[in-house]
This record gives structure tokens, C-alpha cells and sequence, in this order.
């Protein structure tokens, strides 16, 4: 059926990607995650699989945690991307960066931009969860390298330093 | 204060987690072309014909290469793989390899589904894609190999035209005698075991870039031993090594998975090479799947002679190895399997048998563990059986067999895979295994087991013990440099695949230098940097490269101080390096910075180089105990409880040390529970994605406990013992014994890895599935 598909449509894509505006002609086809890596030059997106299963390129899109690779960059335009790139505070790492740094809740580091984006994404939904809540927002991220133990535990530990203190908890 | 032993938090991790890496597909060189390969979709065939107007017409697409269009090219040319068997190994054992020959893409006949046929060149990666879709490949489909007994009854004729049938590679291992061992038994047990068809699965998939404009030949691929990647091209090209310059760049995972040199890291070069202009091909987790090497795959058929009092006197087994379409992992797994079969036991006599088939299946080779895992299932599964025969516990069966302290160093009879005679270096088998039963809590489970059984759930404890080689040759090299601003730059031949490399390694080096590790540099994976060396593989870095770095830092250390003490006008022996500076003792006045010692005027640069040949394996060691509970109806295995007590000698990084643990422990319940590659009577691939090779996910994995022994090696200055496979080992034999407990029936043994629901509901006694 290769011949019904045409593969030179183009059209402008717009978005704003941690805080930037990012335009380009590209394909209709161009999925997001190819959009930030190419157009946006944004490295720490990665691709691990072509099915939707591994999440090492999460983002965050209009602050919900998304995996970019099910999306095509059109679908993205007018709306807010997150990437890992733009967490961190100039010097200073944000908490959930921190965190993982701390707990050595990485090794290759090829899941790494994924996770740290669900980790965020679960904590902004339940700020003090437990780590069966932990184990089941982070279910749909794949990593090879650290059988997750100190994932879990860098989620706990950032859960503690972004959560509202005091009245704020209840 | 000392670095080394203390859990120093990572120097790599900043980059990582705003974004600073460069794997391998991050890398941009203006006009690179991109690769996409059309893989066969039969497992055997003959190649009739291939079309690709269709796909040189598609739009971007540059040019399309076949078999035919690589002429001599394409090869063959014999496998670039590790030896085969070194000198000790055929002296003393008989061993049988056939040596292999690759292509690069298919010639005219496929042998297994995923096989490279060719590849399209295009402007960007999705037009190289548009144009593989539009190859068209005649196949005539033969009838596939699919398994062990086909092969042996050479279904469809031999695989390999120049062998007269599929036997790829024998060994034969004979220590006392074991017929008089097993006619003087008072037991004997016997059974099958299988460990499934595997993968690495790291999440970074392999690729290839070249780039033949730079001076000197530039290829960059996801690979652990880019050095041996290196000598394959320059054989491949007929060059010097010197004229091809490899870089591993930061690495997404490797597992063994990225240690061969594969088809596609031959041809993306000759490719590049051919255009005048660089090349890059990415694969797709499906081509990771299909075409990326498998592993374990061993049928064991094991036996054990026993006393009454449960004494090991005999063992006895004849595997088999479905290799799939060529003999590319020759001896090396299956000889470790062999090596580490006696593993932490007393056995007086031995006689193993290994045979290894082709089938028309991707290529067996490494995976972390790299045979271990495969030696310790059947291992440890017999014993539990045999405990069950004899109403022994299955605890107090391995403490009656297990080497003691005092008989350490131990010779266990057998040949290790370099040749030289197996030796286990110290450490407490039993007193680590006591430790795991206490740290388990098995007195405990045991109790809470028998209260489980009167509610009708099903709770059981398995144990594994193993050893594992570690610290294999050759010799590494480590530079030390001190650079002019001060600092100390180390430069090494293996790259890190997230083992933490410039972390601890610089931990090392600082220590042996006297500096803070802010101080330290490590450069790694680039052959470019460094003329030899091996590979990230083998559980070998800390043990080998750790050392020669050690030694290198030291080196330099006294370097520098020479330099000090004639710019001080004092004895070197007076002189301590500390905050950067080389002061002389109890007049820290009286110094010069590092930098100054660095100056051009102050002397020729300052640099020391220290190799280390480790001679032999230093043996690591440890017990995993598992509690399980099994649901009585779906067979659904909940790990309860999971201790690992573990010896690699010093730590020098425990957090390090823990993590490679505990990740591979994943890699291990994977195997145990969910993960296998399957293939169909015609030789498909049914599991060639995560959502059919189920890798663990955040909610399939307990936290496990990990506790050290810390037994040094003499083999090695720092007195450590390499860890990076170990977790890997224990899970499929501990999570088997302790599901098989916890079904508690008598003739329910657990013969393979994994063990999906299905199997384990299987299992299952049914008056204790129905719910009354």
C-alpha cells in the first residue's frame, strides 16, 4: 500500500517547548518524539521501542505525562511540551532530578529523561504516594539496568521534598 | 579522606538527567545518509530474486545494496568472534568448534527470520524506511530447523554446506571417575531441565555510524569492546588498526548483547565508505529482537549420585545448546555453563557432555551471566529434588555439600574457559549461605508457610548458590595523566554501558593520586585515546581495568612528587598532596600546586602507564534465598521475600555494587517468570516486542535485599572480585525451588525457565486450586 501514502505533505508545527517557541515545516507523519529530538535538538528524548511500551520518551504535554512517540508532532501544535532539558532550576537540579541522582536510581541512563517525566507527573497528581502507588504510576516505563528498587525509592524521596508542607497535607 | 569502599554518588548522573549524553543516535554529521535494512521474513529460504527499482525510486531514497551489489565485499569472511578454544582448554579437554563464516547480507539464501537482505540508504530515516518497504525479495521457502531434534535429524539437509550435519560445537569434561560414583550410590536422581530462549533487551537498541571524510576513519557504534570492533574492521578493510579509529559513546545498556561484532558493524562502514560520505543505521526495537543475539536456550539432563546422608559422590550431564543460524557463540557460554556446574559444591567425580545445534533461529551468544544462569537452574534443581527423595531439608543438603573455608583455595578438577585449571580463591560459601538463611528469615517463612497452608495459599523458600568466574584477561592499560591545569586525566579501553565507570574508576584514581574526585577525568571507549584493550564484559573492569588504574594513579603520584621535591629542593619522601597542592609534611608553607608541577617549565608532562594481566579468574560468589506465594488457581507467583548474600571481595562502591546487584536481579526474575523468545513451526518470532517478551515492570519486581561478604582476592592488588553479572545468576533456580515449595506436591517438579502462570497453575495440586 506503499503507493496510496504520500509522503511529502508538509505543514507548520508550532509549539512552545520548555518555554520556547519551536516552529517547522515538517512531514504530517513526523511523530513528536522525532519533532523534539530533530527540530527541537532536544537529545534526552529518546526512542526504545516501537510500540509504545518502553517510555524513555516521556514528556510532558500541557503538564500531562505523555509518550511522545504515540503522538504526531501536528497533534503537539499550539499546546506545551516539558522535556527533562527543562526541569532543572539553571545550576540547581529539580527535586525529582535530585532525587534520582541521590538514590542511584539510574545506570545507562537511556530510560532516564522517561522516568524522571512520569515520576513528575505522578507526584504533581499524588504528592504523597505510597510505594505500591509509586510501583503502579511508574508501571508503564521500562528500564533494563536497575530492577527499579531505587527508582521507587528516588520517587519516595522526591515525593518528600516537592510536597506542600504542613496544613497542605492533610 | 579514602574514596574508595564509600558510596560516593555518581559523576556521570548530572549529564544524564539535564540532557548532556550523546548516545549514539544523538550523534549529527551534516549529510549523513541513514540506513534501513530489509530483513528476511522466512527462517529458510533461497533468495530467488530481490527488486528495488520500487524502493530506488522511492522519494530521498540515495541507493539500495544487495549481496550482489557488495561482490567480494559481502564476504565471507570467518566470524570475528573471541577464539575459540585456548591452548589449556584443548590440551585438557576435548573440545570440537567448526569455525564459522559470515556475510554481510543474506547471499542467496536466508537462515533465519531477521537476517539482513539489504539496505537502503536515504536522506532521512523515514524516507530509508518508505524505500525498505518497497524491496521486493522472492523467497522459496524451505522447510525451517525450528528445534533440537530437527536439527539432529538434519530436517531439510545440513545448515551449513560445508558441514556434514548441524553439530556446531562438543565438548567433553571428565573428572574421577563417576560410574564407580554412581555404582557405589545409595541415590540417585535424575531429571530434565531447560532454560528458555532469552535477551538483553537493553533499552538503547544497537547502531552504526561511519564516517569516512575524518583523517583518520571514524566509526561509532553501540558496542562494549570497541577495540575488538576495531581489529574486525581493520581485518575486514585490510587495514592497520591505527587507520580505523572506533568510539563507543555513551551506551544505552549492553548485557553481552552489544559485545560481538555483528553483520551490520561491518557493512554501515564499508557502506560509508562506498558513498564517500557518512552513514548511520538505527535499529528498531522489532530488528533488536529479530536479528540482535539471543541466549541461554540449554536442555541439561542431569544426574546425581548421593550417600545416605545426602553427600554429593557423582554428577553426571549431557546438555544441548540451540545455537540458531551459526556457531557464533562457539564454546563460550556453553563452556562456562560446564565450568561453573560444581559451582559452590564438593563433587568428586564429573562427566559433562555438550553439544551445540544450528537451527534456523537468530545467533546464540552472551547475555550477562553468559552460561552461570544456565549452570546454576539445573544445579540447584536436581538438589531439590534430591532433598525431596531423601526428606532432607533442602538447606541442610547444601550445607553437608558445600566447600568450607578450610578448604580453600579449592581445585575443582575441571579446566576454566581461559585454559587454566578452575580455583576457587577463598571466601565462606557455607558461612554466606548461613547469613542468607538467617537474613531470609527462613525459620520464620517456614512457620508462616505451614500457617499459609491452613488458609489454602501457597507460600515456599528456594535457594541458589553459585560462583562466578570474574576478571578475565587480557591485559588492560590505564594512562595517567597530569594535565596542566592540575587535574588527572585517566584514559581506559572500555566504555561504560551505565556500570558507572567514570565514578568509580575515578574514585580509584584519586585515592591513588591523594586528590578529590572532582579532580579526576576518565576517558573511556575510544580507540582513538588508547592503542588496546578489551571489553566491558565478564564481570572483568573493577578486577582488571580497576587495577591498572590504580597502579597507573599511583605511578603518577610518585611522579609528581619526584617533580615537587626537586622544585622544592626536599626529598620526595617528605611530600603529601593535598587541596591540590604538594606540600612538604608539617610545613604545608612550603608547596607547589599541581598546576605548577604541570608547567611546561617545570619538565617534560607528567604521565605514568600500568597495564594489569590478571593471570586467572578471581571467583565471586553468593545465596539467593526466595519466599514465594503461588495463587492456588491462576498460578500468579507473588515474591514475597528477596536476600542475596554476596562475596566480590572489597567494595568500592557499595551503591554501585548494589545497583549492578539488584538490576540484575530483574534480568533474573525475568527469566525465572515471564521472558522467552518464541519461535513457531515455521520459524517466526511470536515474541519480537515489549508486549510480547515481557521484561519486569515496576510492579513485578520486589526489593530485594542485598548483604556483603567482603573476602579479599589475592589475585588482584585491590582484592576485589567483579560483580556485574552475579545478580542475573541466583533468580531462575532460587524462584523455581521456592515456587516448586510452594506447590508442595511430590511429583511436581519445575523442569524450565520461565515460569508463566500457565505453567505454574499446571502444576498446581487441584484439590488445592478449588476454592473448597
Amino acid at each position: 500500500m506503499g503507493e496510496d501514502v504520500t509522503t511529502d505533505l508538509r505543514v507548520a508545527v508550532s509549539m512552545t517547548v520548555n518555554g520556547e517557541p519551536v516552529t517547522a515545516l515538517v512531514e504530517t507523519r513526523l511523530l513528536l518524539a522525532h519533532f523534539l529530538r530533530e527540530e527541537a535538538g532536544l537529545a534526552a528524548v529518546r526512542i526504545g521501542c516501537d510500540t509504545t511500551s518502553c517510555g524513555a520518551c516521556a514528556v510532558l504535554l500541557d503538564g500531562r505525562a505523555i509518550k511522545s512517540c504515540t503522538l504526531f508532532a501536528v497533534q503537539a501544535s499550539g499546546r506545551m511540551v516539558t522535556t527533562i532539558e527543562g526541569i532543572a532550576d539553571d545550576e540547581d537540579l529539580h527535586p525529582v532530578q535530585a532525587a534520582f541522582r541521590e538514590e542511584h536510581a539510574l545506570q545507562c541512563g537511556f530510560c532516564t529523561s522517561g522516568f524522571v517525566m512520569a515520576t513528575l507527573e505522578l507526584l504533581g497528581a499524588n504528592p504523597d504516594p505510597t510505594e505500591h502507588e509509586v510501583r503502579e504510576g511508574l508501571s508503564g516505563n521500562l528500564c533494563r539496568c536497575t530492577g527499579y528498587a531505587n527508582i521507587v525509592a528516588a520517587a519516595l524521596k522526591a515525593a518528600e521534598a516537592v510536597r506542600p508542607t504542613g496544613d497542605d497535607r492533610a | 579522606m579514602k574514596l574508595t569502599g564509600t558510596s560516593v554518588r555518581r559523576v556521570e548522573d548530572r549529564a544524564i538527567l539535564t540532557g548532556g549524553t550523546r548516545y549514539l543516535d544523538d550523534i549529527r554529521i551534516p549529510g549523513t545518509l541513514h540506513c534501513s535494512m530489509v530483513r528476511s521474513q522466512f527462517a529458510r529460504a533461497d533468495l530467488v530474486s530481490i527488486d528495488v527499482s520500487g524502493a530506488e525510486s522511492t522519494p530521498g531514497v540515495v541507493r539500495v545494496f544487495t549481496a550482489t551489489d557488495l561482490g567480494n565485499a559481502n564476504g565471507p569472511i570467518p566470524q570475528p568472534t573471541w577464539s575459540a578454544a585456548p591452548e589449556g582448554l584443548q590440551q585438557h579437554v576435548e573440545v570440537m568448534s567448526r569455525p564459522e563464516h559470515v556475510h554481510l547480507l543474506a547471499p542467496g539464501r536466508v537462515r533465519y527470520v531477521g537476517e539482513p537482505v539489504a539496505a537502503v540508504l536515504a536522506t532521512s530515516p523515514y524516507a530509508a524506511a518508505d524505500g525498505a518497504r518497497e524491496v521486493y525479495a522472492d523467497y522459496e521457502p524451505r522447510e525451517p530447523v525450528v528445534d533440537l531434534d530437527g536439527s539432529r535429524n538434519l530436517v531439510g539437509g545440513p545448515l551449513n554446506d560445508s558441514w556434514p550435519d548441524n553439530l556446531a560445537a562438543r565438548f567433553v569434561i571428565r573428572k574421577g571417575d563417576v560410574d564407580l560414583a554412581f555404582a557405589r550410590a545409595d541415590h540417585m536422581v535424575s531429571g530434565t531441565f531447560r532454560s528458555g530462549r532469552q535477551t538483553g533487551t537493553p533499552i538503547e537498541p544497537r547502531g552504526v555510524l561511519a564516517d569516512p571524510t575524518r583523517p583518520v576513519f571514524t566509526v561509532w557504534s553501540s558496542n562494549q569492546a570497541p577495540h575488538w570492533l576495531r581489529d574486525a574492521l581493520a581485518s575486514y578493510f585490510g587495514l592497520d588498526p591505527g587507520e580505523i579509529r572506533v568510539v563507543a559513546p555513551d551506551v544505552g545498556g549492553g548485557f553481552g548483547i552489544k559485545s560481538m561484532v555483528y553483520p551490520e558493524e561491518l557493512l554501515i562502514p564499508e557502506l560509508a565508505r562506498r558513498m564517500s560520505t557518512p552513514v548511520k543505521w538505527v535499529e528498531t526495537r522489532t530488528e533488536n529482537f529479530l536479528a540482535a543475539v539471543h541466549a541461554r536456550d540449554q536442555q541439561h539432563h542431569i544426574e546425581l549420585a548421593l550417600a545416605g546422608d545426602g553427600r554429593f559422590l557423582g554428577l553426571r550431564d549431557r546438555f544441548a545448546t540451540d545455537a540458531g543460524a551459526s556457531n557464533l557463540e562457539s564454546l563460550i557460554v556453553p563452556y562456562n555453563t560446564a565450568a561453573h556446574l560444581q559451582g559452590t559444591y564438593r563433587i568428586p567425580a564429573v562427566h559433562i557432555v555438550h553439544e551445540s545445534y544450528l537451527t534456523n533461529k537468530a545467533p546464540l551468544s552472551a547475555y550477562r551471566g553468559a552460561g552461570r544462569p544456565e549452570a546454576v537452574f539445573p544445579m540447584e534443581r536436581i538438589i531439590d529434588v534430591a532433598a525431596r527423595k531423601l526428606g532432607i531439608d533442602p538447606a541442610t543438603v547444601r550445607q553437608r555439600n558445600m566447600i568450607t573455608r578450610d578448604e580453600m583455595p579449592y581445585h575443582a578438577g575441571v579446566r576454566y574457559r581461559d585454559g587454566t585449571p578452575l580455583s576457587l580463591d577463598g571466601g565462606d560459601y557455607r558461612g554466606v549461605f548461613d547469613e542468607a538463611l538467617r537474613r531470609a528469615g527462613v525459620e520464620y517463612w517456614r512457620e508462616e508457610q505451614a500457617r499459609a497452608r491452613t488458609e489454602g495459599r501457597l507460600v515456599g523458600i528456594g535457594y541458589a548458590n553459585y560462583i562466578e568466574g570474574t576478571g578475565i584477561g587480557p591485559t588492560e592499560t590505564a594512562v595517567a595523566v597530569l594535565e596542566p591545569d592540575g587535574a588527572v586525566a585517566i584514559t581506559v579501553a572500555v566504555p561504560s554501558q551505565g556500570q558507572g565507570h567514570a565514578t568509580v574508576l575515578g574514585q580509584l584514581a584519586a585515592d591513588a593520586m591523594g586528590v578529590p574526585l572532582e579532580s579526576v577525568t576518565v576517558r573511556q571507549g575510544d580507540t582513538g585515546l588508547i592503542a588496546t584493550g578489551g571489553g566491558t564484559i565478564a564481570s572483568r573492569t573493577a578486577v582488571v581495568v580497576g587495577t591498572a588504574v590504580s597502579v597507573a594513579g599511583a605511578e603518577l603520584r610518585s611522579r609528581v612528587l619526584d617533580r615537587a621535591a626537586g622544585l622544592l629542593e626536599v626529598d620526595p619522601g617528605d611530600l603529601t598532596i593535598e587541596d591540590g597542592r604538594v606540600s612538604v609534611v608539617g610545613a604545608p608553607a612550603r608547596s607547589v600546586s599541581l598546576a605548577g608541577c604541570s608547567e611546561p617549565g617545570a619538565g617534560p608532562p607528567l604521565e605514568a602507564t600500568a597495564g594489569f594481566d590478571p593471570g586467572r579468574v578471581t571467583f565471586a560468589y553468593g545465596t539467593h534465598v526466595a519466599v514465594v506465594e503461588v495463587h492456588p488457581i491462576t498460578g500468579h507467583v507473588t515474591i514475597l521475600k528477596y536476600v542475596v548474600v554476596h562475596d566480590c571481595g572489597k567494595l568500592i562502591n557499595p551503591m554501585i555494587v548494589d545497583g549492578q546487584v539488584v538490576g540484575g536481579i530483574a534480568q533474573g526474575v525475568g527469566a525465572a517468570l515471564s521472558e522467552e523468545l518464541l519461535y513457531d513451526e515455521s520459524g517466526q518470532l511470536a515474541t519480537a516486542s515489549f508486549l510480547d517478551y515481557q521484561i519486569p515492570r515496576t510492579t513485578d519486581m520486589p526489593t530485594p535485599e542485598v548483604y556483603h561478604f567482603e573476602t579479599p582476592s589475592e589475585l588482584n592488588p585491590l582484592g576485589v572480585r567483579g560483580v556485574g553479572e552475579a545478580g542475573t545468576i541466583g533468580p531462575p533456580a532460587a524462584l523455581a525451588g521456592a515456587i516448586e515449595d510452594a506447590i508442595g506436591k511430590a511429583d511436581a517438579v519445575i523442569d524450565r525457565c520461565p515460569m508463566p502462570p500457565s505453567y505454574v497453575a499446571g502444576l498446581i495440586d487441584p484439590a488445592v486450586a478449588s476454592p473448597d
